[in-house]
């Protein structure tokens, strides 16, 4: 496996391997309940809370697990945890719990949460396992908000609830409903390619150049 | 860093992916170990939710409850105080009989004035939506048949479409406006005028039809039971707790 420093084990799910921008896991919540920030900031929170709990649990009982129930004992381990979200937020934020609705149930299938504890917590100790969850859940979180925030300042003309640009905005509507998270997403991941390319060229310039 | 980079990562945790080969002693796992293993797995999670939940089902119920409480005196606008009366059998009843558990019993919220005079009668229901079961309270004036008020409950209804059944005030206006019923669901500006037309949303339409059919199967049920009489009200003590 190749050797990374704790620090490395938290940037890197935050950026280089971003679970929704790159890693393309965790879609169905990054579409479905990012028409606005605050849904975007509830959902993220209770996947937060899921995956450092998850990372925290697997990997400390990793020795105890049999290779062949492995994946049942994660997602035994995820649901709990999913459930306890669930109920907590239904009883401290219950208005962010019936915006959300089904989706917090649906935290069990994300499937980043499994893949970080494939990937991760089952070959790694339980404070690498915290950070990289951390990571992840921080990237995820970063994602969820942009596709949140884009999609909240077009589609209703305000942020955070708060109006932007007066009563004369013409709202872009399609882009609060499910097609809207289509379309961000493709422009998201348009834009961060086109950088990308670009900084490759700039590299093969550079190199170039030095040669 | 790049893409190969990132492959490259991902081949190699691939590579120890199966403990299994590089430590061999798990390698034989007998089954009562696999079945132990979840077994007990499954009941410590069981354990965990338990012990949460008998801390949370207070706060939702709670919650719950004061939001019906709400919901009640918003669709009977001008009532001073309401009391829930139960079907037993095929009548209605502020008591339930001895022993029975509440839950079990269904049950419509009759709003009283100042007076004592009884105002409207409030109804729960739920039918199915364009996603899930649509949560429906409404008043309506057992004298006249006439709706005083609409206020969905709960409902899982497509946000910036579906929604609009309770975020549009302007379709939620026309059930506090006193319709006649049953209800007749319209386009929005092909109406005739009659009293018991409703402007369904452009945009949701099934959303819009579901909450009228909510209210009109609602009262084709209630009104014969309502229609045979309303035990007069009982003591004090129960109106203290409604009110509370």
């Amino acid at each position: 496996m190749r050797v990374t420093t704790p620090s490395q084990d938290f940037i890197r799910g935050i950026w280089e391997e971003n679970p929704v921008l790159i890693q393309m896991l965790g879609l169905c919540p990054a579409l479905a309940v990012t028409n606005s920030v605050k849904n975007a900031l509830a959902m993220s929170a209770a996947t937060f809370f899921v995956i450092c709990c998850s990372s925290v649990l697997v990997s400390t009982f990793k020795r105890f697990i049999p290779n062949e129930v492995r994946i049942s004992a994660y997602i035994l381990v995820i649901a709990t945890f999913v459930t306890l979200a669930d109920m907590m937020l239904q009883a401290y934020a219950p208005v962010q719990h019936k915006e959300l609705g089904a989706f917090i149930a649906l935290i069990v299938v994300n499937c980043m949460i499994l893949g970080r504890q494939e990937a991760f917590s089952a070959k790694n100790g339980v404070f690498r396992s915290l950070l990289d969850a951390m990571g992840t859940g921080v990237g995820f979180t970063i994602a969820l908000v942009m596709m949140g925030g884009f999609r909240e300042i077009l589609g209703t003309g305000s942020f955070l609830e708060y109006s932007l640009f007066g009563p004369n905005f013409e709202p872009w509507v399609i882009m609060v409903l499910p097609a809207g998270g289509f379309l961000m997403l493709g422009f998201i991941l348009l834009a961060m390619g086109f950088f990308e390319q670009r900084k490759k060229a700039k590299a093969s310039l550079a190199v170039e150049s030095s040669s | 860093m790049n893409e190969d980079g990132m492959i490259e990562d991902v081949q190699i945790e691939e590579s120890t992916a199966s403990p299994s080969q590089e430590n061999p002693v798990q390698a034989e796992v007998s089954t009562f170990r696999l079945v132990a293993t979840l077994a007990v797995a499954g009941a410590l999670a069981g354990l965990l939710i338990v012990l949460v939940n008998q801390h949370t089902k207070p706060i939702i119920d709670k919650y719950k409850a004061e939001q019906l409480q709400k919901a009640v005196y918003e669709v009977l606008p001008g009532v001073e105080r309401y009391t829930t009366y139960y079907l037993v059998g095929n009548a209605l009843s502020f008591a339930l009989p001895e022993g029975a558990k509440e839950s079990e019993y269904k049950r419509i919220y009759v709003g009283y004035d100042n007076s004592s005079q009884i105002k409207g009668v409030a109804i729960s229901r739920g039918e199915s939506g364009f996603q899930d079961v649509v949560q429906v309270i409404f008043g309506f004036d057992p004298a006249t048949g006439n709706l005083l008020g609409m206020k969905v409950l709960d409902s899982k209804e497509t946000p910036g479409l579906g929604d609009k059944i309770f975020k549009d005030q302007a379709f939620v206006d026309q059930f506090f406006a006193g319709p006649a019923t049953p209800l007749v669901g319209v386009k929005a500006g092909a109406g005739k005028g009659k009293p018991n037309e409703i402007d369904t949303i452009t945009g949701a339409t099934i959303s819009s039809k579901v909450v009228i059919d909510i209210i009109n199967h609602g009262l084709e049920k209630w009104r014969p039971v309502i229609d045979k009489g309303i035990p007069a009200a009982p003591t004090d003590s129960v109106d203290e707790e409604a009110k509370q």
